[in-house]
This record gives structure tokens, sequence and C-alpha cells, in this order.
């Protein structure tokens, strides 16, 4: 085992007691990209002197015991989609391929205070409109686990980054499943905050009422850690949430005994892999055995998640992405006439997922559909965002898997649009309803990785940290026992 | 047949904030292009947009000016539209919860009465920025992107404005409600005074509707005036003719004095409004409006009614001189050093005005201070002075900013204190213009206007005319008898 397969936490610990420095670290970061990136395509940005002159200020503090966090030293990938002042930032879109923001998201900023060392721009599907990362402009990226299989998506560079050790920790973004689906892919851990927990300023909006940055990870340790630095009301952005914030950390290693865990009896119908779901039944099972109460609940709408969610997501983002037109920064196509520019630069700009999503969009936002299709989204988002405040009435917290089927191979599903939107189905519904959600790794089908998601109330994400964690830890020490 | 017009207004406003609508970019008409820029407001990605408090307090005065009822519920929704000069693709505006709904613009009608012109809504919403046309290729300034902006629309079925001299009345009634809360300075030449016109006919005495047409594009109240009275002509000769008014939206041609049709209903965008999803809605309580409402100062209408009463000048006077807060204010501060409050307002209407406007400044650089300017007034009230000369004496105030007291001592002017210096004078020309007052003496009357030149002469025009003449007669009446 190298550096760079250790977690963030363990790192953390050694550099404090100075055993290694984050030099060290992050030359093994490097050594891993330069082995593996020609395989996996995890970035579309590599900032290696950026890194290695942050390294070095932060080696410079450990010297002087001045250490700025507990995660000074400790490289960290971005999401290409979350803004880096003087770092490209491409949305892995040609729209925005020579993209060089002047400012950086909060949440970079809160890491750059912290000491984080910034390693490099993530791979994604375009504008985060997918969920294999097939869709992006500078190709796909493998999963690490299984070579021709899909990392999952949006976020599935930063996924695919910490499965391999080519980061430590990422950040990733999350509208509809875009965290947890990559970190179950690839047998990492990945967590969507709660809407409003952390400041979206930076983040290149796709569906803005949905869109949530989270912590890509190797353990839930990690993710704790992570997440008491990017959380916060930022005064850049009114709907963050201006709520006390935990050390989330508080939540590790804890008792389970009479948490009450509620499966949603609407998530286990046609559609689920039959093997995902044993597997799931065994962490069911686990959990019950550890003291947790298990209960069926219901949330009678899930049916329509899917659907209300592809109807305001599109909406937003056809008029999120109304702004690259050409005329203030990222790819133009000259032309005769503003019109034609318009058009040739989006239509050479975009890709077909997003195209596809711009138009429907539209559409739907149109006079004469909007009240048929968006407004009625709108009610449907608070028939489902109800289903869940009855659930939380009677459980503390839920858990589902994270995708109805396995890892698939890359192209499998990329010309069936409809057949890769049902991938979400247990992920959207906690974007439409603004939840707290975690993916953790609960073994392995076919040497392909497959995750189970927990779901809290909003603004409680020490409840499933608790569990996700003592989980994490029984199920490491069992598989140790195993190998 | 006699049509009468039925007219509603948006007019656009730029709000007087002094950072932009949702980020802290400075607001100056003035300054270079693209040197009150920021990553929100030319629409860097990720960027988002924080409400300025400040708008949303003037929006909300400007509805309770105009009587709305202020929505407890806002919302801010965006609208869809390409356009160089609009960096998000989308502006952000208010759709279906405005701040301000249901209110009135009380103006003098027609016929002489108080007539309310019924106030949809006001709602807040952003500017886009400018475009520079060059030969082949146009420049984008975005200082303008993102300041404030209320849109202020007036109903089209509920009162609405019947004729062009009731148009104009409400035009000026806004701008000068907004220009006395300090809510817009309203300079139509600099853009931050915008408005769209639409206009239907039906014949007198009839209730229903016909359709109307939206007239863009006009730049003085002068050219909204004229592109109306088009209007109505044309349609009127339409309907006249027996066909029907289209539904359209239409250019005026300022230089032809003609509407031109721009687009019909059909070709009318479509803006897919929804609401804004990176700003929460507004909870305006009842306890931040009437915080808000503290805030207004006392406005026109009632101002004129104050000034008539306290200070007992005409109506039509105190028109002219509440016109603008800062004369009105400009006055009152006057007022406390004089209570000659006729003699004051007329030199303020006339005297002070032209020389304001012979220099082209407002009011507010005036170098004349307003206890100078009493100071003025009372010595031309106790006869001190004579008209001619507190004419110049305040030419001199107004170059030299000094006080009247100061100018006549400097300049060494003879304060005529005592009419016997003047009857002195007066007898010396009438000895010596003896074949004059024969004159006078046999009917030729106007021949004393030669006299009282003379003693004009001799007092080096430092006494009033009238009073000469008055003397001269007094004088000629006593030798008479
Ligand atoms: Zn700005």
């Amino acid at each position: 085992m190298e550096l760079c397969d250790l977690s963030a936490y363990k790192l953390s610990e050694l550099i404090k007691k100075k055993e290694i420095s984050p030099k060290e670290i992050l030359n093994s970061v490097l050594k891993r990209i330069k082995e593996k990136e020609p395989e996996i395509n995890a970035y579309i940005t590599v900032t290696k002197d950026l890194a290695k002159f942050q390294a070095e200020e932060a080696e410079k503090r450990q010297r002087k015991g001045e250490l700025l966090s507990d995660i000074d030293g400790i490289p960290i990938a971005i999401k290409d989609n979350i803004c880096t002042k003087g770092i490209k930032t491409t949305c892995a879109s040609n729209i925005l391929a020579n993209y060089v923001p002047p400012y950086n998201a909060t949440v970079v900023d809160r890491l750059l205070k912290a000491g984080a060392i910034i390693i490099g721009k993530t791979n994604m599907d375009e504008f985060a409109m997918g969920s294999s990362t097939e869709t992006s402009a500078f190709g796909p990226t493998q999963n690490p686990v299984k070579k021709g299989y899909v990392p999952g998506g949006s976020s599935g560079g930063s996924a695919a980054a910490v499965a391999c050790g080519e980061a430590v920790f990422a950040l990733g973004s999350d509208t509809g499943g875009s965290i947890r689906q990559p970190a179950s892919f690839c047998g990492v851990v990945g967590m969507k905050p709660t809407y409003g927990r952390v400041s979206r300023y930076g983040l290149v909006a796709y569906a803005s009422s949905l869109d949530q940055i989270g912590p890509i990870c190797k353990s839930v340790e990690d993710c704790a850690m992570l997440l008491n630095h990017i959380c916060g009301r930022d005064p850049k952005d009114t709907t963050s949430v201006s709520v006390s914030i935990p050390d989330f950390r508080s939540a590790l290693n804890q008792d389970i005994k009479g948490i009450k865990v509620g499966l949603p009896r609407e998530y286990f119908v046609e559609g689920l892999d039959s093997r995902i779901k044993d597997k799931f039944m065994e962490a069911v099972k686990f959990l019950q055995d550890a003291g947790a109460i298990v209960e069926e609940i219901s949330l009678p709408h899930t049916k329509y998640a899917i659907s209300t969610y592809y109807l305001i997501a599109t909406a937003e983002a056809s008029s999120n992405l109304a702004r690259y037109d050409g005329v203030k920064y990222g790819i133009r196509q000259s032309s005769d006439g503003l019109i034609e520019m318009y058009k040739k630069t989006r239509m050479f700009g975009f890709g077909r997922e997003v195209k596809r999503r711009i138009m429907l969009g539209t559409y739907v936002l149109s006079a004469g559909y909007y009240e048929a299709y968006y407004l009625k989204a709108l009610k449907v988002r608070t028939l489902i965002r109800e289903d869940f405040k009855k659930g939380f009435e009677k459980v503390d917290c839920m858990l589902t898997p994270v995708s109805p089927i396995l890892p698939f191979r890359i192209g499998e599903r990329i010309d069936d649009p409809l057949k890769m939107y049902l991938v979400d189905v247990y992920t959207v519904s906690l974007n439409l309803s603004g939840l707290p959600g975690i993916s953790i790794p609960c073994g392995y089908i076919d040497d392909l990785p497959i995750g189970i998601q927990l779901i809290s109330k909003a603004f409680n994400e020490q409840t499933i940290i608790k569990l996700a964690h003592f989980y994490q830890r029984s199920m490491e020490d069992k598989w140790n026992l195993n190998h | 047949m006699e049509f009468e017009p039925l007219i509603c207004f948006e007019v656009h406003a730029e709000l007087k904030t002094r950072s932009k609508l949702f980020c802290s970019c400075a607001v100056d008409p003035d300054a270079d292009p693209n040197t009150h820029i920021c990553p929100v407001c030319t629409a860097q990605p990720g960027t988002l947009p924080v409400l300025n408090k400040r708008a949303v307090e003037f929006t909300i005065m400007a509805g309770l000016a105009f009587n709305c009822r202020i929505n407890r519920r806002a919302v801010f929704a965006r609208k869809n539209y390409f356009y160089p000069d609009l960096p998000k693709g989308y502006q952000i505006s208010q759709y279906e919860h405005p701040l301000c709904e249901d209110g009135y613009v009380e103006i003098t009608g027609d016929d002489g009465k108080p007539y309310k012109v019924g106030i949809k809504r006001i709602h807040l919403e952003e500017d886009a920025g400018k475009l520079v046309h060059e030969k082949g290729y146009s420049l984008v300034d975005f200082n303008r992107a993102g300041v404030p902006l209320i849109e202020i629309v007036s109903d089209h079925t509920r009162n609405p404005i019947r004729s062009l001299k009731e148009a104009k009345e409400y035009l000026e009634t806004v701008r000068q409600t907004l220009q006395y809360m300090g809510v817009s300075d309203c300079i139509m030449e600099k853009g931050q005074f915008r408005c769209d016109v639409n206009i239907s006919l039906r014949k007198k005495g009839e209730k229903g509707f016909n359709e109307r047409v939206e007239i863009k594009n006009m730049s003085s109240f002068r050219f909204i005036l004229d592109a109306l009275q088009y209007e109505i002509k044309r349609q009127s000769e339409l309907l006249k003719a027996g066909k029907k008014i289209v539904q359209e939206t239409r250019l005026f041609d300022e230089r032809k004095k003609v509407t031109i049709p721009m687009r019909t209903k059909e070709d009318a965008p479509d803006y897919r409004y929804f609401p804004e999803p990176d700003l929460v809605e507004l909870d305006i309580s009842p306890e931040f409006v009437s915080l808000v409402k503290e805030k207004i100062p006392e406005l026109p209408a009632e101002k004129v009614k104050r000034f008539v009463e306290k200070y007992g000048i005409s109506r039509s006077d105190v028109l002219i001189l509440t016109k603008q807060r800062e004369t009105a204010d400009y006055f009152e501060r006057c007022a406390e050093y004089t209570s000659n409050y006729k003699r004051l307002s007329l030199w303020v209407i006339n005297e002070l005005f032209r020389l304001l406007k012979s220099d082209s400044i407002g009011i507010k650089e005036c170098p004349v201070k307003p206890k100078a300017f009493s100071e003025l007034i009372n010595l031309l009230s106790d006869g001190q002075i004579t008209e001619q000369i507190a004419k110049s004496i305040l030419e001199e105030m107004f170059v030299s900013g000094k006080d009247p007291s100061e100018i006549i001592k400097e300049k060494d002017i003879k304060v005529i204190q005592e009419k016997d210096v003047l009857e002195q004078m007066i007898k010396e020309v009438i000895a010596e213009n003896q074949e004059i007052v024969e004159k006078i003496k046999s009917g030729k009357r106007e021949a004393i206007n030669f006299l009282v030149g003379q003693v004009m002469k001799k007092t080096r025009g430092q006494a009033n005319a009238k009073l000469v003449r008055e003397m001269i007669l007094q004088q000629l009446d006593y030798l008479s008898l």
C-alpha cells in the first residue's frame, strides 16, 4: 500500500505527527496519476505545478507546527464544474474548453484556506448531465475497479480518482445522484449534503434548485472531515442556509442501537437487479443484528420522481445554459450575423445530451406547456417532499440501494437516454426534497462494486454519518478477516 | 364618430441605489465602458445573485407612494431571451408575484377634477448592458447590466388614461414623485426613465375595449405624445373605415413622427418565465413596510397643499416652486429668514430661475445661500433698495456668493433710504425742463417718460422707476394747483 491509497483521516494523523510530509503524499499521488491516468482519464486538468507549490508551503507549516487544519497538506481533486481562479474550468464541454474563471468558488476558497492541495480538475458528464461520464467532451473515464466499465456519473472523474489513488479525496456535485451513484460504482463513499448546507457559489449551474456540492472519499471518516470544511452559510449564495454546523466527526464511532431505519417499500419493485437486492438485504440484516430497528415505510409518490426530476432539471438547465452564447467567454464560432453566431457556437459547443436537455427544458417552459409540465412537476415535487416528511415522523433515517443496476459497460446505455435516466431512480428524490444522502460500499457482484444509500432529515447529516461509519467500519473488519 | 383613447404606460425607472441589484458594483452612468463589472454582472459561470435590500426598499416606497398593496410574498422570475447585452441569457425580473400591486396615481383629469389612474403593478428587475455599434462590429458595455429598475404598469381597464393631456400629467406626476423620494433621478436623456405605451380607441360612451397597440422606442415626453397623437389618428381612421385594429407592437420613428409595425401578437417572443431558483422568495413583513414608509418624504400633492396654506402663495406659483423637491426645499430654507413669502416666491421663480437657467445649473448648485437670498428680499421689501438694484446685487451674489450687505458696501451702492433725496432730484429735473412740463400740462402725458429718464440718470439707475414716476406726477399736480 502506498501513501496515495491511505485515507485522508490516516494521512492527517501522519502529517500531524510529522511522520510523513505533504510533499511525500503529493509525490505518491502524482506517481499514481502518471501510472494510471492514461488508462483511467479521471482528470481534465492536473495542476501539478500549483500542487507542488502548495505542498511546499504546507510542508513549511508542518515544520513550524502551524498546520492550518486537519486537511492541511492533503491532495484533493475538484470536479471540473467548480470554479478555480486561474485554472481552466471546462464542465467537460467544448463550449468552455478554454474558460479560465476569474474567481474561486466559495468551497475552493475554503479548502485553500484550510491548506488542502488542489491536484486537478476531474472529468465529468458534460455540464453534469449524465450518469456515466460518457458525455464528457474529453472522452469517458474508465471505472478503475473493472476495465471497460463506466465509473458512473456525472462526478465519475472524482469517484475514479479517489478509487484508484489519483487523489486522496475529492469534491463532486450532485443534481440527481451525481455524487452518490459514481461513488457506488467505484466502491467509494459519496455524500450529498442537505440543499443549502454548502455554498453553490462557483458551482457551474446545471439545475440550481437541485445542485449541491459534496465530498467523495475513501471512507465515511474522510467525508465527515471534508464536510466540516465546506459547510456553512455563504453571503454570496442566498440559498445557503444559516444553521449551526456540528463537528461531523463527532458522529463517528457511535453506537447505533435503537436507531430506526426505514425501508421505502416503493424502492423494491421491478427494475431492481435481484442480486443487488440480495446484497442490500444482507446489509439490512447486519444492521438489524447490530441493534438498528428496521421497518418498512412508504413513499407513495416515488414512481413520479424521475419524470418530475427531468422536467425541473431540464427547465432550469435550459435557462442556466443560455449564457453560453459566444459573446463573453468560451468558444465562439464566428459567423455573419448574430443569430448565426449563436447557432453555430451552441451547435458546436454543446454535446448531444446537453442539447437534448436544453430542448426538453425549453419545451417544458414554453407558453401552453408550462402549466402542464413545469407547474405540475413543482406540485409533485411538493408531494415527494411531503412523503419524506411523513416517513421521517416514523424513522430516523432511510436505507435504499443507490442504483437499481450494476455498473455497466462503456457505450452500453449511451444511445438510450430513457434507460440511462432510470439509473437515477433511487437518488433523484433526495435532490427534489433537498435531503442529505450518503452512498457507501456494500460489497461486489461480478467484481463490480455496489452501494447502499442512507437518507436523513434535512440538516441532520450526523445521523447517516453515524450509521454509515458504523457499517463501513464493521464491513472493513469483516472483509479484512476474509482476505 | 368620435373616439376616446385608452392609454396605459409601462414606465421603467432606474433606481438610485449605490450598487447594482445583484452584486456590489457601483451604479455610474457616466463611467468608462466596462469599468463597473464583476463575475456576477458579467454572468461568469457559477456566479449567483445577491439581492440589494435598498432596491427592495425603493420599490416599496414607490408602491406606497402610488397607493399599491405591498405583497407579503414576492418572487423573482427569469425572463429568458438571447441578446448580447443580456449576459445571463435571461433577465431577473418579477412575474407572478411582484412587490406591489393594485394602486393608483392621482392626477388632475381633463375635467379639472382629481382622477385616480389605475396602477396594475410595480416590480423590481435588472437592467441590461448597452451595445455600441461600430462599423462592421458591435461592442458591449456591461456597466449598466444589473442596475436596478422598477417597472410601473398602469391599468388599461381600471381607470385608464383618457387623453394626451392626462398622459402628460400622469408621466410628470410619476417622474416627480420618484424624484421627490430620491428613488430615481428619472433623467430621460440618460435612459433613467423609459416608457412603452399601450393605446386603444373606442367610441365615446362605449364600454368594451378594442385591441390595443404597443408603441416602443420613444426617448422624450414630447415624442411619447407625438407617437400617441399619430396613433390616435391612425387608429381612428381605420375604425372609421370599418377596419379592425390588430394587436401589435409598433416602433416610433422620431424623424418622421410616425409609428411603424414591429411585430404582431403571433411573433411576440415567448419569454418562458419561471421562478428564479437562485433567489429565495421574499417575505415582506408589515413591520418592514412600516419602516420603509417612514422613509417617504412629503410628496408633491401634500406639499402643494401645505405651501398654499402656510405661505399664502397662489397655487400656480406653488406648482412651479414644488415641481422639484430641491426648489421647494430651497424656498423653505429661505422662508425661515423672511416673512415676505409672495415676493420671495416671485424672485425665486423669476430672477433666480433665470440666472440658474443661463448658467444651466440646478438649484442644488445654486451659489446664493438661502439666508443671503432672503436678506436681499428683505432689503427690497423695506424699500431700502430698488428692484433694479436688487437685480444687479443678485447677479453679483450669483457670481461671487457674497451676501447683499457686503456687495452694497463694496460697490458703494447708494441705498436710498429717504424719499427727500429723490424729491430734491425731481424738483431739479422739473426746473431744468420747463418746456417738457408745459407739454405734459397741455395733455401730452407720455412726455413724462423723459423726466423719469432724467431722474434715473441722476440716480445712476438706482431709483425705482415706478416710484419716480409717481412722485413726478405728484409734484406736477402740486405745481398745477
Ligand atoms: Zn457586478
